[in-house]
């Protein structure tokens, strides 16, 4: 909608010279303000993207592009590496995509197709307050609820039953590491995918659905022949927005994940991500060249997120994702 | 072509469109239909696979459930007046205290943030529906969605390069952080409402020789009121809740009440605090932390409840 419309041939000859002016300024005045505002949104991603550039610039000028590769982090001798925060982010991320999708979109098919239409209202607002959890509580809860739980049998559990695959080796002795992590964040990114996935498939045309019911499919068959292929991208652009706050959630996971310094196969190991190695150590950074480091963690996380933003964005584009995660 | 008498008999492996029959009358409307080998396994998938989603539906209540409630038994044995009111105790490791500081620190920097947040939210989401062309719109949306997906500890790192080197860390400064947080729920949840304004009210004033900026202030945004208050309350809930930022721009503080935001100690708050506790090992400290926790999260879910019922009155109301 451009500017209103105008129909200033109907004023009075006699309130026109003065309120003529005022209305000028007033006009100018509000548009001034909201183009202020509008272009300060986009400076402050600019704004962003600097401060993470220039508070890194002591660490990459010293270490360069090298630092994405080295995995060592050793603040007393002033060597830092990203790469096993560089790993630990791609398992954690990797792992919680495989959980939350199938589940996020298992809650949104029940939410639209299988509950019944009073359960919707009940069940489908306990799932968005799940989102609504503060992550330090979520992670706090880790620590002391979950974390024991898990190093006394989930993790003894899953060695005994998978333990030939390497990803489940001998558990830690603490609940933390790269699998209690995994779960949270999952807690976390279930939600996102749940609703916004839903609100998708209820926007499948009851005609197709209805005709592959007349042709005698399944509930089952309906929805994998109709509503998932239909729905496809839109879950796509989900996975991609929950993946985004997977990459980017620092305090949860840095209370659960134990600050480990290496690249372990296994996931009930320690380990860290680039944003929880930032929270970790922001405040024990005493070094320019420590918290120059911590910068450049900062900016290589803004390079993966602005690039799983844009993804989002173009596969949303072609199924208006946009419009339906804003409600 | 399916259930004809002619096709009975053919076995469902070659031909799986058909509906083989066991031996049964067809011709007889009493008769029963039961379903061959092949729809009944049919049916059966689909049966698990409604299962399985009712399961993780319920999975997902159930680990909501379980946060609450470990968060309100372990905070009840901490949880009085006093803690409400008292300052937490001086020395590590010992009992009793309260919370006081980092709830009033935390309504403040709270309530600092809105009042940064929401006249600009309202501004954008007007130039987005008032002023802006095609050409100007898709990059300060893009702008909007990037801010929103932008982790928060990113946009802590950015206001600690900007107002925490060289200074000190201050409640100004977390405040300034979450109200980063916030503009792009508060834009976006008025441009929603905005768009929802009848055309026939703009069309009213402006036959009646109302000026455009007084036609925006008098009769748009109080229409849009309610959708804005909703996205408001939305965006404070979101905010209450974020610890990152406040790490890098608001944790130095000392353990009592505190109402200068541009002090030399930062402010004390919630979120700061339970992260502190569940990083040390000190049992009282945790315990506070719980309670602090309980306040904290019963007023994130409320304010939650509250802003979807705003919301669905409101939609409800202008049908």
């Amino acid at each position: 909608m451009g500017g209103a419309m105008r129909l200033t041939g109907a004023l009075p000859a006699r309130g026109r010279a003065n309120g003529r002016s005022t209305d000028r300024i007033g006009d100018g005045v509000l548009y001034g303000l909201c183009l202020f505002a509008a272009l300060l949104a986009v400076v402050a991603i600019g704004a962003i993207v600097y401060q993470v550039i220039d508070g890194a610039s002591a660490s990459i000028s010293r270490f360069g592009p090298g630092f994405l590769f080295h995995s060592t982090w050793k603040p007393n001798f002033g060597v830092f590496g990203a790469g096993a925060f560089l790993y630990g982010t791609a398992v954690t991320s990797i792992a919680t995509l495989l959980l939350a999708v199938p589940i996020g979109v298992s809650i949104a098919l029940y939410l639209s197709m299988v509950a019944p239409r009073r359960l919707r209202g009940v069940i489908g607002p306990l799932v968005e307050m799940l989102a609504a959890i503060p992550s330090v509580i979520l992670g706090f809860w880790g620590i002391l609820v979950f974390g024991p739980f898990l190093q006394a049998h989930l993790e003894p559990f899953l060695h005994r039953v998978l333990g030939f695959l390497p990803i489940f080796g001998t558990p830690a002795t603490t609940g933390s590491g790269l699998f209690n992590a995994s779960l949270i964040l999952t807690i976390m990114v279930v939600p996102i995918i749940a609703s916004i996935s839903r609100d998708l498939f209820l926007t499948v045309p009851q005609e197709l659905q209805d005709g592959a019911t007349a042709l005698g499919a399944t509930r089952w068959e309906v929805v994998r022949g109709v509503v998932i292929p239909s729905a496809a991208s839109g879950v796509a652009a989900a996975s991609f927005l929950g993946l985004g706050r997977a990459l980017g959630e620092a305090i949860a996971v840095t209370q659960v994940i134990g600050a480990g310094n290496f690249i372990h196969a296994s996931l009930f190991q320690t380990g860290d991500t680039l944003a929880s190695r930032i929270a970790d150590q922001y405040q024990g950074a005493t070094t320019n060249l420590q918290i120059g480091s911590l910068f450049y963690l900062g900016l290589i996380l803004l390079a993966i997120e602005l690039v799983a933003n844009v993804a989002a964005q173009l596969i949303g584009r072609r199924f208006d994702v946009g419009r339906v995660a804003a409600g | 072509m399916t259930g004809l008498p002619g096709a009975a008999g053919q076995s469902p492996a070659q031909e799986p469109d058909t509906l083989s029959v066991p031996a049964m009358d067809l011709t007889d409307p009493s008769g029963l239909l039961t379903p061959s080998d092949h729809l009944r396994r049919r049916q059966l998938v689909s049966r698990l696979a409604n299962a399985s989603q009712t399961a993780c539906a319920l999975l997902a209540v159930a680990v909501l459930g379980t946060v609450v409630y470990s968060v309100a038994s372990r905070a009840a044995s901490v949880l009085s007046i006093d803690f409400l009111t008292k300052d937490p105790p001086l020395f590590y490791g010992t009992p009793g205290g309260g919370m006081a500081p980092a709830i009033v620190g935390t309504a403040l920097l709270i309530a600092m943030a809105t009042a940064i947040a929401m006249p600009l939210g309202i501004l954008v989401a007007l130039y987005l529906t008032e002023f802006a062309g095609p050409r100007s719109k898709p990059p300060i949306r893009l702008a909007l969605d990037l801010l929103n997906g932008m982790p928060t500890i990113l946009v802590g790192l950015f206001v600690f390069g900007l107002l925490v080197v060289g200074h000190h860390q201050s409640g100004f400064a977390g405040a300034f952080a979450l109200a980063i947080i916030m503009l792009p729920l508060i834009a976006r949840a008025t441009q929603e409402v905005l768009l929802l304004v009848p055309l026939s009210l703009r069309e009213a004033a402006d036959a009646l020789g109302v000026s455009h900026w007084r036609t925006v202030l008098g009769v748009v945004l109080p229409t849009a009121s309610g959708g804005i208050l909703t996205g408001t309350v939305l965006a404070v809930a979101r905010a209450a809740g974020e610890t990152a930022p406040l790490i890098l721009t608001c944790s130095i503080f000392a353990n009592t009440v505190s109402v200068n935001p541009f002090g030399s100690q930062a402010l004390p708050n919630i979120p700061v605090y339970i992260f502190t506790a569940s990083e040390s090992a000190d049992p009282y400290g945790f315990a506070r932390a719980w309670g602090a926790a309980f306040v904290l999260l019963a007023f994130i879910l409320l304010a939650n409840i509250a802003g979807r019922a705003l919301g669905r009155s409101r939609s409800m109301s202008t049908r």
